[in-house]
Order: C-alpha cells, then sequence, then structure tokens
C-alpha cells in the first residue's frame, strides 16, 4: 500500500484514503474551438507515461477534498515528493537526488 | 522439428522424459531481417508465426526483452471470450475464438484451449440491462451468448450462492458457452515452435532500447542489448512498453500503462466447471486443470511499470469471491502477481499502421489482451504483409483518437475488461 503525504492535512496517511486523477500540468486550453484536431487530441487523450519519475495529481476524497500533485517514480512507486495543486513543479534534478 | 504425436509423447513418457527434443533453437540477431518484431509475447510470437505461414516473409526476428511467457501472456487468467458489445469488437474477438478452436492442430502443440462457457453475472437492475443489451447485440453479429435464469445460473455453476441474502444477489447472467480458457505459456511456446520451424528467429534476453529511422523517415531497425538490427518493418507488440518504445521512434500515444493483478490458490480437486465474471464487483475465477483456483482482479488506480500492485485491491476481489461462492472462503492463497497492461482511453486496441513508414503497432489491449492472441496476431501479420489492415483491424487505427471515430467499450462495460 502506497503512503502519501497530503501537503494540505501534512499527514501521511494510506492510499486507500486517495483518489488517483491523472497526469499532472495538463493544462485546458483556453479556447477549445481555436484548436487542430490533433491538438485537441493530444490535450484529451496523448500522456507520457513514462517509466520513471512521473508527475501527477491525487485527490485527499477521504479527508480534506483537495487536489495535489505528487511526483512518483514508476518503477518503485515510490512517492518522491507532494505538492499544493497551482505550484511549480519540483525540477527533475532536485527530485533524482531525492530519489 | 519433431512433430508431436500420440506415439512421441509416449515415447517421452518411458523415457523418463529424458529425451524430449529442444521445442526451438535459440537464436542469436543476425544483421538484417525483412521483418523485427518487438515482444516475444503470444501477439508478437503468433504475428511472426503467421508472417512466415501465410504470406511467405520468414526472414523474420521476434526480440524479448524477457524470456517467453514471462510477460503479460504467462500472467492474465487465461480467460477467452468475444461477447463484446460493438460490431467492430464482435468481428475481432470472434475472429479470435475462430481461431483458438483449432489452434493445437493448427500448431501441433496442445495449447488445451477448453470451451467451458463464461457465466458473466448480473447483480442489480442495471447489470441485467447491460447484460441483455449485449446479448442482444451479440446475436445479432453472430457470437453466441444467452441469459440465464438465477437457478440456471446455479445449476450450471454449483458452488455460486444465489440465496436472496446475499451480499451480491445473482439476478442471472450471460453465458457465452463458446468461451473458455487455454493454457497461457503454451500458447507462446506453441507459436514460438511452429515460427522457429518455418525460419523465424527468436531472440530472448534483449531488450529493444530503440527505434531508428532513416533520412527519409521510414524504419531502419531496432537498437537492442546484442547490438543494431537492421530491418525494412518493425512490429510493435510490446504490451505495457509500448509508449516507452515508441517514444524513440517520435511517435507519442493515447497509452497508460497499469499493474493488472491476479492469484491463485492451492491447486484441489475439480470443484469449479466453468468461469465465471463479475465486472461489477471485479472478481473473476476459474479453476486450472493443475486444480488451482485463478482469481483476477482489476487494475490498480494508479499508473506503474512495477508487475505487482498494492493490496487493498486483491483484498477487496477475494472478499467478493467469498461471498459470492462460500465454500471457497478456507481456501489458502499461494501466489499473487501483476502485470503491466496499456491501456486507451475507448478500452480498444490500437492495431495498423502509425505514422513512420514501416511502423506497425499492436498495443492498447488493456486488461483483455489474452483472448485476442490469435486473431490479433493473424492481422498484425496481414497489416505487416501488405502494408495495409485487414478489413477486421480497419476500424482499430490509431488516428480513431484524433478523428473521433472511437469504439467505446470502456463506456459499453462501465469497467475495465
Amino acid at each position: 500500500m502506497l503512503m502519501i503525504w497530503c501537503p494540505y492535512c501534512q499527514e501521511l496517511l494510506p492510499e486507500l484514503e486517495f483518489a488517483y486523477a491523472g497526469e499532472a500540468h495538463i493544462t485546458r486550453p483556453e479556447d477549445p474551438s481555436a484548436l487542430s484536431d490533433e491538438e485537441w487530441r493530444d490535450f484529451l487523450f496523448i500522456r507520457r507515461n513514462p517509466r520513471g519519475l512521473h508527475y501527477e495529481r491525487w485527490r485527499h476524497v477521504h479527508g480534506c477534498g483537495r487536489f495535489f500533485n505528487a511526483v512518483r517514480d514508476t518503477v518503485t512507486d515510490k512517492i518522491i515528493a507532494t505538492y499544493p495543486a497551482g505550484e511549480a513543479p519540483p525540477a527533475l534534478a532536485d527530485l533524482e537526488r531525492a530519489s | 522439428m519433431k512433430r508431436f504425436s500420440a506415439l512421441s509423447l509416449l515415447q517421452g513418457a518411458v523415457s523418463a522424459h529424458k529425451y524430449w527434443p529442444e521445442h526451438w533453437p535459440d537464436a542469436e540477431p543476425k544483421a538484417e531481417y525483412d521483418v523485427v518484431i518487438v515482444g516475444g509475447g503470444g501477439h508478437g510470437l503468433g504475428a511472426a508465426y503467421y508472417l512466415a505461414k501465410e504470406h511467405g516473409i520468414r526472414n523474420v526476428a521476434v526480440v524479448e526483452k524477457g524470456w517467453l511467457g514471462g510477460g503479460n501472456t504467462g500472467r492474465n487468467t487465461t480467460i477467452i471470450r468475444s461477447n463484446y458489445l460493438y460490431d467492430e469488437s464482435a468481428r475481432l474477438y470472434d475472429h479470435a475464438v475462430d481461431l483458438w478452436t483449432g489452434l493445437s492442430q493448427e500448431l501441433n502443440y496442445n495449447v488445451m484451449f477448453s470451451e467451458r462457457g463464461v457465466l458473466m453475472l448480473a447483480h442489480s437492475v442495471h447489470d441485467v440491462q447491460s447484460a441483455q443489451r449485449h446479448i442482444h447485440a451479440n446475436r445479432l453479429n453472430g457470437v453466441d451468448n444467452q441469459w440465464l435464469t438465477p437457478q440456471e445460473a446455479k445449476d450450471f455453476c454449483p458452488p455460486l450462492d444465489i440465496s436472496p441474502g446475499a451480499r451480491y444477489p445473482v439476478l442471472g447472467g450471460a453465458l457465452q458457452k463458446r468461451a473458455g480458457t487455454a493454457r497461457h505459456d503454451a500458447v507462446a511456446w506453441g507459436y514460438a515452435r511452429a515460427a522457429a520451424a518455418l525460419g523465424v528467429d527468436i531472440i530472448q534476453n534483449c531488450p529493444v532500447t530503440a527505434i531508428r529511422r532513416g533520412p527519409d523517415g521510414a524504419v531502419s531497425g531496432v537498437e537492442t542489448a546484442k547490438g543494431f538490427i537492421k530491418a525494412k518493418k518493425i512490429g510493435v507488440s510490446a504490451a505495457g512498453y509500448t509508449s516507452v518504445v515508441m517514444e524513440s521512434a517520435g511517435v507519442r500515444l493515447p497509452l497508460e500503462s497499469y499493474p493488472l493483478q491476479a492469484l491463485v490458490s492451492e491447486p484441489v480437486k475439480p470443484v469449479f466447471p466453468c468461469v465465471v465474471m463479475s465486472n461489477s464487483v471485479h472478481a473473476y475465477i476459474s479453476q486450472s486443470d493443475k486444480g488451482e483456483l485463478v482469481i483476477g482482479s482489476g487494475t490498480d488506480q494508479y499508473t506503474s511499470y512495477s508487475q505487482r500492485g498494492g493490496l487493498p485491491l486483491i483484498e477487496h476481489t477475494l472478499a467478493a469471491i467469498c461471498e459470492m461462492f462460500p465454500m471457497f472462503r478456507r481456501m489458502r492463497m499461494l501466489r499473487k502477481w501483476g502485470g503491466v497492461v496499456d491501456v486507451t482511453p475507448d478500452r480498444s486496441c490500437i492495431l495498423g499502421k502509425t505514422p513512420v513508414q514501416g511502423l506497425y503497432l499492436n498495443c492498447g489491449w488493456g486488461t483483455g489482451g489474452f483472448k485476442a492472441t490469435p486473431g490479433a496476431a493473424h492481422v498484425l501479420a496481414h497489416t505487416i504483409a501488405r502494408d495495409e489492415p485487414h478489413p477486421i483491424n480497419a476500424p482499430f487505427t490509431l488516428e480513431r483518437f484524433r478523428d473521433g471515430r472511437l469504439v467505446d467499450e470502456a463506456a459499453a462495460a462501465a469497467v475495465a475488461h
């Protein structure tokens, strides 16, 4: 079971309290009707799906109910950092040191 | 290569199993092939076999990062069925079931295909309506599927608890009689042996690290742990690792890789005559010919390349199994494992050409790729050999995500499947 640090509640809690919500830092386009079919496809469907560090969204559904972001290694499943939604992602170099 | 027969099996048995011939030779890569298949699962090995057998292309290599049967081919719960809702899917999976039926004879290798029937349970009014819609759609497509009342379901599968007070009440079920199971790793071995007999090189323990493209943009070959292999055409059939392999060719995909878990119990005498699936509680169960209960769970909620998955999920699955089949409450589980499955947004596969000349893709089978093995392999070989899709896989393009022509089995089933 993953243990996840909620950056709002400031507590380390089991995965069961959280819901995964997909890749993070995908910004909804300001004007979808101005996009080409390719750009709209990229926004809706194309994902990095990396084997390694993954920026992803989680929601503390059985706690504060808020969305936050996490960086997780998809090979070891170790969560390296969590941070509130809206914050810039931590730099990869810092994360590699932490992992 | 020596053909297996009743006599050769008897010879093997009376010689105390000392003189079994090698099933296929372990190949080292040549400098160049007409076709390189990335991924030595059932789909990749099968594609190589059909390329050699039906299209006369024998200068083919299958490059596998681990060992045959070590990936998802050997990690699934071996369920074979074709009762999918949409016309496109029904054609594809029923093509596979047609090929499963004669596969042991075709390959001269016993894949132990057993048409023991797959019963999909309905626990709510919504389930009943959804199952009956599937049954009607299947019948229109010539796919067998029939409705069973709770008592008929109990008669077909005696361990099932159909009492009105059950935690998951059984309101009926959809039975596909032609569906069943097969011996999963025998499928990989059978295809490997038959392909090698036709001249295909099977290269194990050789990860492909990159796909290389020439100055004209077409593929030129693959970088592997055993050096560069030149190839005119490349078929990628790498399941959960497809995103990683394809990124090196500059193709980004609508895929996410999730762990899918399964587990087996201690072996017991025959107690469970069929396959039972319950989509709404996410538990699948059958009994292998060795006697183990084979239990399938769902995918974890997060993407991962770890072949493990989390305990909460199988705890939930086993709780459901114990409620539906009370006689299994005292069974002990022996092993659990995970496979990395590549899931598309519409839960249908991607099988066809890519924007890169000479690069062909077979991926996105999600949690249900095993059942499609012969069918997928057969039409992938056609697509590679003719450089155009077979009518059966023509709807499963990569472009459908741009054009909005999804084959939305995700919405049809409302669960991963």
